[in-house]
C-alpha cells in the first residue's frame, strides 16, 4: 500500500506536468509547428477562452458547456485576426511577430482596461480524491484524460478527416493545392481558427485552477514553446514524445530541487535537444524509422 | 497712431516681463506642490496596486479642497510603472530630473523599491514606500509607512503556533522579499520552540504547485506560512483547497494586499491568519469612514486594502512635514521627524513616525478567513512600533547607512 501509494504520487505528478505540457502546446502546435506562424498574442488567446469560460460559468452554464464556449469564442476571434492581420503577413515573419505582438499588447491592456485587474474565479470542481495519506485533486486527473483524449482527437483530425489531409497539403505545397481545386486561404483561415480554438480550450479547462487576471496567458507561453520546439516540425509525431519526456524532466526536477530547478531544467533540455536534434524529436523518429 | 500703439505694446511688454521675473523666484513657493506617484497599473501586481493610485487621487483632493499643503495645492504625476522593475528606475530618473518633483510615492514589490532606491539617493530625493515589507530598510532618503516583520511575523507567528502546533512549513515568492521574509518566520519559529519542517521558494509568474502541495501533505505540518506574491502565484489557493490540503495558513500579504478572499471561491482561503494594519472589513468608526468615502470617490474600486490606507495616511504626513517645516526642503523635513512626534489619526487608527528608522508604528490586526470568505478579527495588537532598526543600530537622526539590514546581517556594531 505505501509502495503504490508513492508510486501513484510519482505517477500523478508526471501526469499533471504531462496534461500541461498537452494542453498548453496544442494551439501553438497547429499555429506555429504546423503552419510556422509565430503567434505571439497566443497567450491572449488563452486568456480569451479562459475568461469567457469564467463568464459563462459564472451565467449559470454548466462547466463543460462555458469551457466549449470559451474554445468556440477563441476560435472566432482567431479567425478574425487571421483574416485582417495574419492573413497579410504568411511570407512576412518578422512583420507578424510585431503585429501579433501589437495584438497581444491590446487584448492585455484592453481587458485591464474594460474588465479591471482581475475576474472573480469559478472555483475547482469534483472536489479531491485519497490515495494513502495525500489527498489530490479529481479534476487534474480529469485534465490528463483530456490531454491524451486530445492528442488522440488531433491525431484522427489531421490523418483521417479530408479537412485534415487538405489541410496538410495547403500548408505543405500550396500551388499544387490551389491547383487541384482547394481554396487554400479559407483552409489557412480555419487551420488559425482550430488553432486558435485549442489555446481557448487551454485557457477555459484551467481556468477553474487559477488566478483570472489579464496576463494569465503568460504563464502557459514558456511551456508550450519548449514543447514545440522540441517536438519539432511534424507535431503529431512529436509533440506527445516531447511532452512525456519534458514532463518527467520537469516533475522529477522539481520534486528532488524545487520549482526553479523544475524551469532550469525544461528550458536546459530545449537547449540541449536544439543542439543536438535541430529538426526536433520528430525529425529524429522520422530519419529512425527509414 | 501706429507709432503710438507700438510704444504701447513694448511698454506693456516691458512690463509684462518684468512681472514675469518678479514671478519667477515666487513660483517655486508659491507653485503647486508636486508629488510623484509611481505604481503598477498593469502587469502582475495591478490588482493589488491600482487602489494606492486612488488612495493617493483620494487624498490630494481632500487635502486641496481644505486649501492644499500651507497654500500651496497639490500636482500629482502619475506614471504606470506595469510591475517592472526597468520602468521604476526609468521613471524615477524622469520624476527627480525632468518633473521636478517634491516627493514621490512609489513601490509594490521589493525588488522595484530596491531597483529605484539608489536612484533616489543619487539624486537625493525623498520616497514614501507605502507597502508592507520584508523590513531592514535604513535610509534618510526613504519614509516607510508599512508593517515590518516585527509588526506582522512577531505577532502572527507565536499566535500560529500556539493555536496550531509547533511546526511551520513556509512557501515564500523567490525574492528578496520572500527570502528575507522566510529568514524571520525561520528565527521567529526557532525562538519559540518550534521546527521549520519545510521551505520552498517558488519564482514570480509560476502557476501550477501539485508538487509543493504534495511535499506540504508529506510534511508534519500544523500550518503553511504563504508568502506568495503576484497574480500567477495566487493559483496556489484554489489548487491547495481543490487537493484538499486543510490545513491552517499565516501571512502577511495574502487578504490585506490582493483581497484574494474577494476573488476566490469559497472555501478555498478558510482558514487563512493574515495581520494586517488595514482592510475594509475593519469595523472601527475611522476605517467606516474611510471606506465610505473612498467607495463616494471611486465606486467602482474592488476592495480597500491595506497599502490604500498607508498611501492615504502617507499623503497626509507629507501634509503635516510640510506644514511643520515651512518648506519642501528634505533636511527641514527630517528634522521635524527627529522630533519624534510626527503622528496622525487616520482609517487604522493613531499612526506615528520613528525617527530612527522612519518607519511607522501600527494597530496590528489579526484578520481570519472564516468559511464563506468572511472576515472575522480574533485578536489585535495595539499600537506596535517598528522596534527593530532601531534597536538593532539604525539612527537616521545620527547617520545614513542607505542599506538593507536582515536578521543575518544586521546594522554593524558601532
Amino acid at each position: 500500500m505505501e509502495l503504490f501509494a508513492t508510486v501513484f504520487a510519482m505517477t500523478y505528478q508526471f501526469g499533471d506536468a504531462f496534461a500541461f505540457l498537452v494542453i498548453s502546446c496544442a494551439g501553438l502546435a497547429v499555429i506555429f509547428g504546423m503552419m510556422g506562424i509565430i503567434n505571439l498574442a497566443h497567450g491572449e488567446f488563452i486568456m480569451c477562452g479562459a475568461y469567457v469560460t469564467a463568464a459563462t460559468a459564472r451565467a449559470g452554464l454548466p462547466l463543460p458547456l462555458a469551457i466549449l464556449c470559451g474554445a468556440l469564442v477563441a476560435g472566432i476571434v482567431g479567425m478574425a485576426i487571421e483574416r485582417t492581420v495574419v492573413r497579410h503577413l504568411y511570407h512576412r515573419p518578422l512583420d507578424s511577430i510585431i503585429a501579433t505582438w501589437g495584438i497581444s499588447l491590446i487584448a492585455t491592456q484592453g481587458m485591464l482596461i474594460v474588465l479591471g485587474s482581475t475576474m472573480q474565479g469559478i472555483g475547482t470542481p469534483l472536489g479531491s480524491i485519497t490515495v494513502g495519506e495525500r489527498s489530490y485533486s479529481a479534476y487534474r486527473l480529469v485534465l490528463m484524460a483530456v490531454a491524451i483524449g486530445l492528442l488522440l482527437g488531433l491525431y484522427l483530425l489531421f490523418y483521417h478527416t479530408r479537412f485534415g489531409v487538405i489541410a496538410r497539403a495547403t500548408i505543405q505545397r500550396p500551388q499544387m493545392a490551389r491547383a487541384l481545386g482547394v481554396d487554400t486561404r479559407r483552409i489557412y483561415g480555419l487551420t488559425f481558427g482550430l488553432g486558435a480554438a485549442l489555446a481557448g480550450l487551454a485557457g477555459g479547462l484551467y481556468a477553474p485552477t487559477m488566478t483570472m487576471v489579464p496576463t494569465m496567458g503568460a504563464t502557459f507561453i514558456v511551456e508550450s514553446f519548449v514543447t514545440v520546439v522540441v517536438g519539432g516540425a511534424d507535431i503529431f509525431v512529436g509533440a506527445a514524445p516531447a511532452a512525456a519526456i519534458l514532463a518527467v524532466i520537469k516533475a522529477s526536477m522539481t520534486a528532488w530541487y524545487g520549482q526553479l530547478f523544475g524551469q532550469i531544467g525544461l528550458l536546459v533540455a530545449v537547449i540541449v535537444v536544439i543542439r543536438v536534434l535541430p529538426g526536433g524529436l520528430s525529425a529524429w523518429l522520422k530519419r529512425s524509422k527509414q | 497712431m501706429t507709432h503710438r500703439l507700438r510704444l504701447g505694446a513694448l511698454a506693456a511688454a516691458v512690463a509684462g516681463g518684468t512681472a514675469l521675473l518678479a514671478a519667477g523666484p515666487l513660483a517655486a513657493q508659491d507653485g503647486p506642490i508636486k508629488i510623484g506617484v509611481l505604481e503598477d497599473q498593469s502587469g502582475d501586481f495591478a490588482a493589488a496596486t491600482n487602489v494606492k493610485v486612488n488612495a493617493i487621487r483620494l487624498a490630494a483632493d481632500e487635502i486641496n479642497e481644505g486649501g492644499g499643503i500651507a497654500g500651496r495645492p497639490i500636482e500629482l504625476v502619475i506614471y504606470d510603472t506595469q510591475s517592472d522593475n526597468r520602468r521604476y528606475q526609468e521613471f524615477m530618473r524622469r520624476v527627480l530630473q525632468q518633473d521636478q518633483v517634491d516627493v514621490v510615492f512609489a513601490g509594490f514589490s521589493s525588488a522595484s523599491r530596491e531597483a529605484y532606491r539608489p536612484i533616489v539617493n543619487q539624486f537625493d530625493g525623498l520616497a514614501f514606500y507605502n507597502n508592507q515589507y520584508e523590513g531592514g530598510v535604513c535610509d534618510a532618503n526613504m519614509i516607510v509607512t508599512g508593517a515590518v516583520p516585527e509588526q506582522q511575523f512577531s505577532t502572527l507567528i507565536p499566535w500560529m503556533m500556539e493555536t496550531y502546533g509547533p511546526n511551520a512549513y513556509t512557501l515564500a515568492a523567490d525574492y528578496n522579499f520572500g527570502q528575507i521574509s522566510a529568514e524571520w518566520v525561520r528565527q521567529i519559529v526557532e525562538e519559540n520552540g518550534g521546527t521549520m519542517v519545510g521551505e520552498e521558494f517558488i519564482p514570480l509568474g509560476v502557476s501550477q504547485f501539485s508538487q509543493s502541495i504534495q511535499n506540504i501533505q508529506g510534511s508534519d505540518a500544523d500550518f503553511v506560512v504563504t508568502l506568495l506574491v503576484g497574480a500567477a502565484q495566487a493559483s496556489y489557493y484554489e489548487q491547495a483547497a481543490a487537493a484538499d490540503v486543510g490545513l491552517p495558513m499565516a501571512s502577511s500579504v495574502n487578504v490585506g494586499q490582493g483581497y484574494e478572499h474577494k476573488r476566490f471561491t469559497p472555501p478555498s482561503l478558510a482558514s487563512m491568519y493574515v495581520t494586517t494594519n488595514y482592510i475594509e472589513e475593519i469595523d472601527t468608526p475611522e476605517s467606516q469612514a474611510f471606506v465610505e468615502k473612498f467607495r463616494a470617490a471611486f465606486p467602482d474600486e474592488p476592495y480597500i486594502n491595506q497599502e490604500a490606507a498607508n498611501s492615504y495616511i502617507a499623503m497626509n504626513l507629507y501634509k503635516q512635514l510640510v506644514e511643520r517645516a515651512g518648506t519642501t526642503e528634505h533636511d527641514a523635513l527630517r528634522g521635524i521627524i527627529a522630533e519624534g512626534d510626527v503622528c496622525f489619526d487616520g482609517p487604522s487608527g493613531g499612526v506615528c513616525l520613528d525617527p530612527k528608522s522612519q518607519h511607522m508604528s501600527h494597530t496590528i490586526f489579526l484578520a481570519k478567513v472564516e468559511d464563506d470568505h468572511s472576515i472575522s478579527f480574533p485578536k489585535v495588537w495595539e499600537n506596535i512600533a517598528p522596534y527593530w532598526l532601531g534597536d538593532s543600530g539604525c539612527d537616521l537622526t545620527q547617520n545614513d547607512p542607505s542599506a538593507q539590514y536582515t536578521p543575518s546581517s544586521p546594522p554593524p556594531a558601532n
